[in-house]
């Protein structure tokens, strides 16, 4: 059997649950994150830098809509499209929205099967995620061209507040170079997985450690996330 | 005993990472739910619902898919709390500063209205 090189031994010994796990767990001299590899828990570290930087967006929006004197314009119309002559309020963000979700399902399947050693599943569970992720950067860039045209900017609009442009644009911009970098990853580990490097254990060109499928889960930590913030970008800045 | 040799292999291949594998049927019906909550926020702007009714009820749909796709995506029910407390505590913090900024900016929409007259 050629298996690849685990990136710890693992502990044998049953480990403490609850409060004193925690304590345990921190304790000195050794390592905190127990059962998780390296990647995983500096990739969830990432993440929560990530989730104070969309927090503080979220902020200001917030401090900028709630302080202003002039009406804000209704995202319900705002965002509203002429689907066969019938008008349906908010229907692209809904889409949107079904897309991204959709696309963190098909992730969430194809770490289980990269575990598996499913090659080609993975590969092609991996593919229709970043489709999906492409497909939603393209409905966002239709949404910016419609709101560009209707005469929004970052210092004004038609309908309101002038500071809706500035965060609607930061947000969703944030956001959607997000899932741009998350579609190129995406495409990276599908390649990966196909050649067959983590079957192999492969190097990886950036830290040379051996390459195995706990790759494609942190793969998938940055893309359920993303998925994660549009959550509270729609609920926030698009339902309020 | 070719049976017990595939048995040992099993065994040694599950421990050979740390990575999770969960039954797939746990995550299509998380899929699933992600649809109907999205469903439902998206009918709450759909009928019209206003106010407190609408503010609590978006809060909750997406409190609850946050929790999903944390929980079970992103695998964080099944680890060890010394890494569940240390990521998900700190981000409740910033509800410390959704505070401060809301006085804040309670106190520029008094100011303005009092100065600069209503529009």
């Amino acid at each position: 059997m050629t298996h690849a090189a685990t990136t710890n031994t693992g502990d044998s010994v049953a480990l403490p649950q609850g409060l004193d796990g925690i304590v345990s767990d921190w304790s000195s001299d050794q390592r905190a994150f127990k059962n998780v590899p390296w990647g995983k828990a500096m990739m969830w570290i990432f993440l929560l830098s990530d989730t104070f930087i969309f927090s503080i967006f979220l902020l200001s929006y917030m401090t900028v809509r709630s302080s202003t004197t002039v009406p804000w314009p209704n995202p319900s119309e705002v965002f509203a499209l002429e689907i066969g002559g019938a008008h349906i309020p908010l229907i692209l963000i809904a889409i949107m929205t079904f897309i991204l979700i959709s696309s963190s399902g098909t992730m969430a399947m194809a770490v289980r099967s990269g575990y598996q050693r499913h090659r080609k599943t993975t590969t092609i569970l991996l593919l229709v995620t970043a489709l999906l992720g492409a497909t939603f950067v393209g409905m966002q860039a239709f949404e910016w061209t419609k709101l560009i045209t209707e005469g929004v900017r970052p210092w004004g609009n038609p309908w309101g507040a002038p500071q809706f442009g500035s965060t609607f644009f930061m947000i969703t911009g944030f956001h959607g170079t997000h899932v741009t970098i998350g579609v190129i990853f995406l495409i990276i580990v599908a390649r990966k997985v196909l050649r067959g490097d983590y079957d192999r254990g492969t190097p990886g060109f950036f830290t040379s450690r051996k390459g195995n499928y706990e790759s494609v889960e942190i793969m998938g930590l940055y893309w359920h996330f993303v998925d994660l913030v549009w959550v509270f970008i729609f609920a926030l800045f698009y339902l309020w | 005993m070719a049976q017990a040799n595939a048995q040992v292999e099993s065994v040694s291949d599950s421990l050979d990472h740390e990575g999770q594998e969960h039954p797939i049927k746990l995550y299509l019906v998380v899929w699933g739910w992600l649809f109907v909550l999205s469903t439902c926020s998206y009918l709450v702007d759909y009928f019209h619902f206003e106010g407190y009714l609408r503010w609590s009820l978006i809060l909750l749909f997406m409190i609850l898919k946050a929790g999903l796709i944390v929980a079970v995506f992103m695998h964080m029910a099944w680890e060890r709390l010394a890494l569940a407390y240390a990521i998900l505590l700190p981000p409740v913090l910033v509800l410390v500063f959704v505070t401060i900024m809301a006085l804040e900016s309670d106190y520029t929409l008094w100011l303005r209205t009092i100065f600069f007259g209503t529009t």
